[in-house]
């Protein structure tokens, strides 16, 4: 079943080409987790990868167990084979300033911009622009190259002397929730919508480029619960509809079935046998009176339900037609669990 | 031995007449959304006139409350029933937030005002995009709800946010934006033109505004300056409805509820949220962690099930049956104790907050019956992180 690491061909992975890898998730899924470990997957051999985290929560220091992310790319996690993940918090304010030193060199003006609340203004109020600005460090640094302006004072050094080599073999955004993803990505297309000319308004139309291309994709994490699939496959409609990439399903916390399927089934309608559960209850050492007996039951009866209910929801989420990973309930919270969700993730061909 | 949270009542609070707002919050993903409606249910079935303000809540729930669309206005949920002889009633409606500043507008400005502000892209930018707008018209319909006084009871859900805080802090941003030094700043040109205090003001404004049309292009501020000039005489109203809507929530009448998983960011998120409630001194009900589970054979351990599951591979269906029930069991054990020591975990850092716990259920809740079971098991159950499950275990 599972292909081995080594022998892996470029043509087994799902994303060849793709550089930018946008994750969304309902919250509660595990969307946060699921993209560090991607970007794990991805940095495998020796190849080195961004996680760039967009709503300030600190999410992707507490995975990496590293202190909170300041406005600037760290190391966070060494990748098996070599490789290394770097981490960014943006900040969409720093981003705004940088942007502005970066382009127009606004020294002081930039300052009056912020005494002014103008900066707080841009970044909380404009529609969008906060959006722009986020969106848009994912972008720099997704096609930045030894050459770029901002390689210089980029924390990763350039790998090779090849100016036109990428500083990062791929970048992975952990986006804003399914339910706000599409807007989220197409609100360039918003904002050249509102702002018609100016900078701002370019600046959004070549995001848009990158995103509309074969080099992005957008991948949603969900569990097998009824509202994230509903909300996942609403989420891939609207992404088709404002013609976005889909990229991958990852279907987080799957249960192992515990019994055979013909068990699983009587089970499920509620029919064990009970009578052929005592006997070998009986057999294994364990004399049950009957409130443990029916206990024990009515627990392979939840569970048979559960994987019916989970085997329903795949279903449908299989009707989105789009590659799909299927992760383990994995109950561990250390670093170690981004490995092995990293080296599943690698097996099933996502990275 | 830890000690005991003391358990949260939830059918007193909700019963209580004084007992005028509860808000459930909490971070994404928790059932925040299905536990509030069920708050409703039973406050509505133990005789109270209750609405519910719901965000975003999943169709099928929505169905089940009886509301087809999307349209402000509070409804009728039929098949409530009287749990105690006092016939209740629930009334349910969604928020439309874009309506609700409309509405705003409409009351504050005169309608050649409105209609013009309305009209702003600007305007319908904000009023249908800003992160910020639907806490803050959240808030503003928790306002309008409470001053009619229709109601025993509002149960209101907070929108998804991407942190529990954000419900908090969302409203205060876009009050802080509309009352700010910016839009003061934009102001100038429009209402005070050439007076001799403005001029050193207006040196610094001249690279502001230089600046910001250089980003975003004249017409995008124009448009701005057009909508903030038509606002102004509504920003005094806004900002007086905004504080009343706060001090409100700083009542006694009011009551938070945080609403948390047993997992690990939830709980994360439920502490911060406590912490800040009990720092801004806004009245804390308690916590109700959700989704837990138990098991009903806790004196039959983990361990104990998982040998004699080895110790039966060998044998015939029989076997195999009381194997895979055993592994069964010893998973939902290990589960239980592995949400239970985060539990603890949460409980004592916060030794104080009461606490209250609602099984996971195999089905989602979509339908009357469904809630009705939910709060029978909120109301009826033990506090999260009672007394250690499992005293028999071997």
């Amino acid at each position: 079943m599972s292909r081995s690491n080594a022998s892996r061909a470029a043509q087994d992975r799902d994303w060849e080409g793709v550089r930018l890898h946008v994750v969304t998730g309902k919250g509660g899924t595990g969307k946060t987790t699921l993209a560090a470990a991607l970007a794990l997957a991805l940095a495998q051999g020796g190849r080195r990868t961004l996680l760039v985290e967009c709503e300030g929560r600190q999410g992707l220091a507490r995975l990496f167990d590293a202190p909170p992310l300041p406005y600037a790319e760290r190391k966070v996690a060494v990748a098996p084979d070599g490789g290394m993940v770097y981490g960014l918090a943006i900040d969409p304010e720093e981003a705004l300033l940088e942007y502005l030193d970066l382009y127009y060199h606004l020294g002081t003006a930039g300052r009056a911009l912020r005494r002014f609340g103008a900066i707080d203004f841009a970044t909380t109020i404009a529609p969008g622009v906060r959006d722009v600005l986020l969106t848009g460090k994912a972008y720099e640094a997704t096609r930045r190259t030894a050459s770029s302006r901002a390689a210089r004072t980029a924390a990763a050094p350039p790998q090779t002397k090849d100016p036109n080599a990428y500083v990062y073999d791929a970048v992975v955004m952990d986006a804003p929730p399914t339910g706000r993803v599409a807007r989220f990505l197409n609100v360039n297309a918003e904002v050249a919508g509102l702002a018609r000319v100016g900078p701002v308004n370019k600046q959004a139309e070549s995001i848009m480029r990158l995103i509309r291309s074969p080099q992005t994709v957008v991948h949603l994490v969900t569990l097998l619960e009824e509202m994230p699939v509903q909300e996942t496959l609403d989420g891939v409609a609207e992404l088709r509809q404002f013609e976005l990439p889909v990229g991958g399903i990852i279907v987080n916390r799957m249960h192992e079935p515990l019994l055979s399927a013909s068990d699983l089934k009587a089970a499920a309608a509620g029919r064990l046998d009970e009578d052929a559960l005592r006997r070998g209850l009986a057999a294994g050492g364990i004399k049950p009176d009957d409130r443990v007996l029916g206990g024990l039951a009515s627990e392979a009866g939840e569970h048979a339900r559960q994987l019916t209910i989970e085997r329903k929801l795949l279903a449908r989420l299989k009707t989105a037609e789009r590659p799909m990973y299927q992760l383990p309930d994995l109950d561990t919270s250390d670093v170690g669990r981004l490995y092995a969700l990293a080296a599943e993730l690698t097996n099933q061909g996502a990275a | 031995m830890a000690t005991t949270p003391s358990r949260l009542d939830v059918d007193r609070l909700i019963s209580d007449p004084a007992t005028r707002i509860v808000v459930c919050c909490g971070s994404g993903g928790v059932g925040k959304t299905t536990l509030a409606a069920a708050l409703g249910v039973r406050a509505a079935e133990n005789g109270r006139r209750v609405v519910t303000l719901t965000i975003d809540p999943a169709k099928r729930l929505a169905q089940s409350l009886g509301l087809t669309e999307l349209d402000n206005t509070p409804r009728k949920v039929q098949g409530i029933k009287s749990s105690n002889g006092t016939a209740g009633e629930l009334h349910a409606m969604m928020l439309d937030m874009k309506r609700t500043f409309d509405e705003i507008v409409e009351a504050h400005a005169s309608p050649a005002k409105a209609a013009q502000i309305l009209a702003n892209p600007f305007y319908q930018s904000l009023s249908s995009s800003f992160a910020g707008t639907q806490e803050y018209m959240a808030m503003e319909k928790l306002g309008q709800l409470r001053k009619s006084d229709r109601w025993d009871l509002i149960v209101v859900d907070t929108p998804p946010a991407r942190s529990a805080l954000d419900f908090l802090d969302a409203p205060g941003r876009l009050a802080r934006f509309l009352d700010g030094r910016f839009i003061r700043m934009l102001l100038v040109p429009a209402k005070a033109g050439g007076r001799g205090y403005l001029k050193v003001m207006q040196a610094g404004l001249g690279v502001v505004t230089g600046a910001m049309t250089k980003l975003l292009g004249t017409q995008l501020l124009s448009e701005v300056q057009t909508f903030v000039a038509a606002m102004d005489t509504m920003f005094g109203g806004l900002r007086e409805r905004a504080d009343a809507t706060a001090k409100l929530l700083r009542t006694p009448g009011t009551a938070f509820v945080v609403v948390a998983a047993p997992e690990p960011d939830a709980l994360r998120e439920a502490t911060y949220f406590v912490e800040r409630l009990v720092e801004d001194d806004m009245p804390l009900a308690g916590v109700v962690v959700n989704r837990v589970h138990r098991s009903s054979v806790p004196e039959l351990s983990a361990g104990k099930a998982m040998s004699a599951a080895e110790a039966l591979a060998e044998g015939g269906p029989d076997a195999s049956l009381a194997a895979g029930v055993l592994r069964t069991h010893a998973q939902r054990m290990q589960l239980q104790a592995s949400e239970e020591k985060k539990i603890a975990g949460f409980s004592l850092a916060l030794p104080s907050v009461h606490m209250a716990s609602v099984p996971a259920f195999a089905e989602d809740v979509h339908d009357l019956a469904g809630l009705r079971r939910l709060a029978d098991a909120l109301c009826g159950a033990q506090p999260a992180a009672s007394e250690p499950a499992g005293s028999a275990s071997g």
